[in-house]
């Protein structure tokens, strides 16, 4: 089974340095492809490839570059940002990748960013990933020596510099529209959209922000071609993808798996199935911001694409095992607890509304439930959904809370009935 | 190290005007700028943050809000070595909530707070990406997954001790 991504890593050692990353034909395309294909051929590569954007979304990353104005019509600074504010609660894959192998994104960053004729890059890694922030500066450092950046990369015409910004803090750092405000050095707060990013970014700018694992993608999208790139995956997905799953499994863990695997044969061959004495009762199938999928139903594709058949989203790919052990409602109690801490307060319904949730569910859990907070739970769903809000946040928190509701809705009410926790 | 309260030494000024030099705008220098503080100073504080604004060309409420925003910039005291213990979803079901009670008895502080000889603040923090590695915190910059009650003792130990 082909691992593009995860080929070069090797658990516990310390990641390829430029000179062993070359070896294994590492930054070959720079030389191909800069100054000699078309930009536009490499956008419509990555588009053919199905590649969807890895942070959470799903949006085709070929059509995201597409809608950048072309440099002919809009000239001037242009800015390619990657997001590494991986904060998803549940979510450590890209960590994976940024430790694992740095020149593989530099890689990805340099083609990424000559396809929509970016001359600066950011990568924006959150402060906590201490070692990913090294290393990246390392090979940064050897790229630049290395000619690979900087002016007029071998001789095309074409130059780029990578700037590294390593974050203070808060999940909402992650939206690609905050994150543009926390590089201008503000509040993390989302903006409105139109005008979208490709128009107007960073100062103003053209910038497009693409996650980690995307960018990873690109490199092995151009050296091999849509085609291969999309035989990669199975049930109709494209590609391969880092998936994981925490929890009361065997073996906890993130691994690069053909796209569209059923979440049932991740869990069991992947990740080892349940602990002894645990038994799997349902999973959230990307983090946080990601419904419920209760055990009966996991023959579900781990894909964009087959999670929206499902209802559901895909998220960042790396599942959440809830078991039989652990009580449905603290087990969201605590999501909800999350999203009103990270909630930046640009807007009402989240600010507001998110604190309510989670006041209303740890009064539950802690039998002090009312019969009539499961309509006005109930209502929230609505309230803080999709349309409501500036930015994918608080729907977010809603995915899971709807879900659960559904799912674990006799628990609620047993919670209030009996004015206690049964699991505890 | 500089204490907190102390005017900004040339070293300091310079290496804002470094980063200022390398930004293309000064205030997108601030955040940069505020951890550098931080890094010497072990938080900001009202003066620090009144002479940078200065530096920045930003009035000290423009950078204050940007500070006061951010959860590992600090604008109150802080112990030596901050413990940040996840709270996030996979942590909490694999028993954070005993390391955080465990840390309260052996140090006698709970989160937002520093124990009485400064050498320890506890914080939560959102998911530190280490699920696979659940329970998980940093103490400093280290970042430890698989933490038990007694690996917890022993990291501890470790970190008194090297603050000798």
């Amino acid at each position: 089974m082909a691992r593009p991504l995860t080929q070069n890593i090797r658990p516990g050692e310390a990641p390829l340095d430029l000179a062993a990353y070359r070896q294994t034909g590492g930054y070959d395309t720079v030389r191909t492809v800069l100054g000699r294909t078309d930009p536009a051929e490499i956008m419509r590569m990555v588009a053919d490839s199905g590649l969807g954007g890895c942070g959470g979304g799903g949006f085709p990353t070929g059509r995201k570059w597409q809608a950048m104005p072309p440099i002919g019509e809009r000239p001037g600074p242009r800015y390619f940002i990657v997001n590494a504010d991986e904060m998803e609660p549940g979510t450590f894959k890209d960590r994976l990748l940024l430790e694992g192998d740095p020149h593989q994104l530099i890689e990805g960053i340099i083609l990424s960013a000559y396809a929509v004729q970016a001359d600066f890059a950011y990568i924006f890694v959150r402060g906590e990933y201490g070692d990913a922030i090294r290393l990246l500066g390392h090979a940064i450092a050897e790229a630049e020596q290395a000619g690979l950046l900087g002016k007029d990369i071998f001789g095309s015409g074409f130059g780029l510099t990578i700037l590294l910004h390593a974050g203070a803090g808060r999940y909402i750092c992650g939206e690609e529209t905050a994150l543009l405000n926390s590089l201008e050095g503000r509040r993390a707060i989302p903006r409105a959209k139109p005008p979208l990013p490709q128009v107007s970014g960073l100062f103003g700018c053209p910038t497009i922000v693409n996650n980690v694992e995307t960018v990873c993608n690109i490199p092995h999208i151009v050296r091999h071609g849509a085609d291969w790139y999309r035989g990669l995956g199975v049930n109709g997905a494209a590609g391969t993808k880092i998936f994981g799953v925490s929890g009361r499994v065997k073996r906890p863990g993130a691994f690069e798996l053909p796209m569209g695997i059923p979440m049932d044969e991740m869990i069991e061959e992947h990740a080892g199935g349940m602990q002894d004495g645990y038994t799997l009762r349902a999973a959230l199938p990307g983090g946080a911001s990601t419904g419920f999928i209760m055990a009966g139903d996991m023959d579900v594709p781990m894909s964009f694409s087959g999670m929206a058949a499902a209802g559901n989203r895909l998220g960042t790919g790396t599942a959440i095992i809830l078991d039989d052990r652990t009580c449905p409602v603290a087990f969201i109690g605590n999501l909800q607890k999350f999203f009103a801490r990270e909630s930046c307060g640009w807007c009402a319904p989240c600010r507001d509304g998110l604190p309510w949730v989670e006041a209303t569910l740890n009064a539950i859990e802690a039998g002090a439930g009312r019969d009539e907070d499961i309509d006005l739970l109930t209502g929230m769903t609505e309230d803080l959904g999709p349309g409501r809000t500036f930015c994918a946040l608080a729907p977010g928190a809603m995915a899971s809370w709807a879900t659960g509701l559904k799912y674990f809705g006799e628990e609620f009410r047993r919670h209030i009935r009996e004015r206690s926790c049964a699991w505890n | 190290m500089s204490t907190a309260e102390a005017k900004l030494d040339e070293g300091e000024r310079a290496a804002i005007a470094d980063l200022v030099a390398h930004a293309p705008t000064p205030r997108a220098a601030c955040i940069d700028a505020l951890k550098l503080l931080q890094a010497r100073r072990r938080y900001v504080s009202d003066s620090a943050l009144g002479e940078l604004a200065g530096l920045l060309g930003m009035s000290t409420a423009e950078l204050d809000e940007v500070a006061t925003f951010y959860n590992l910039i600090f604008r109150r005291p802080v112990g030596e070595t901050v413990i940040l213990l996840c709270d996030s979803i996979a942590c909490w079901m694999l028993g954070r909530e005993r390391l955080a009670a465990h840390i309260t008895a052996r140090l006698g502080i709970g989160a937002g707070e520093t124990t009485a000889d400064g050498r320890f603040t506890l914080l939560p923090i959102v998911c530190l990406g280490a699920c696979d590695r659940a329970p998980a915190l940093m103490i400093g910059d280290a970042l430890h997954g698989d933490v038990d009650t007694a690996r917890l003792d022993a990291l501890l130990e470790g970190s008194l001790w090297r603050g000798r």
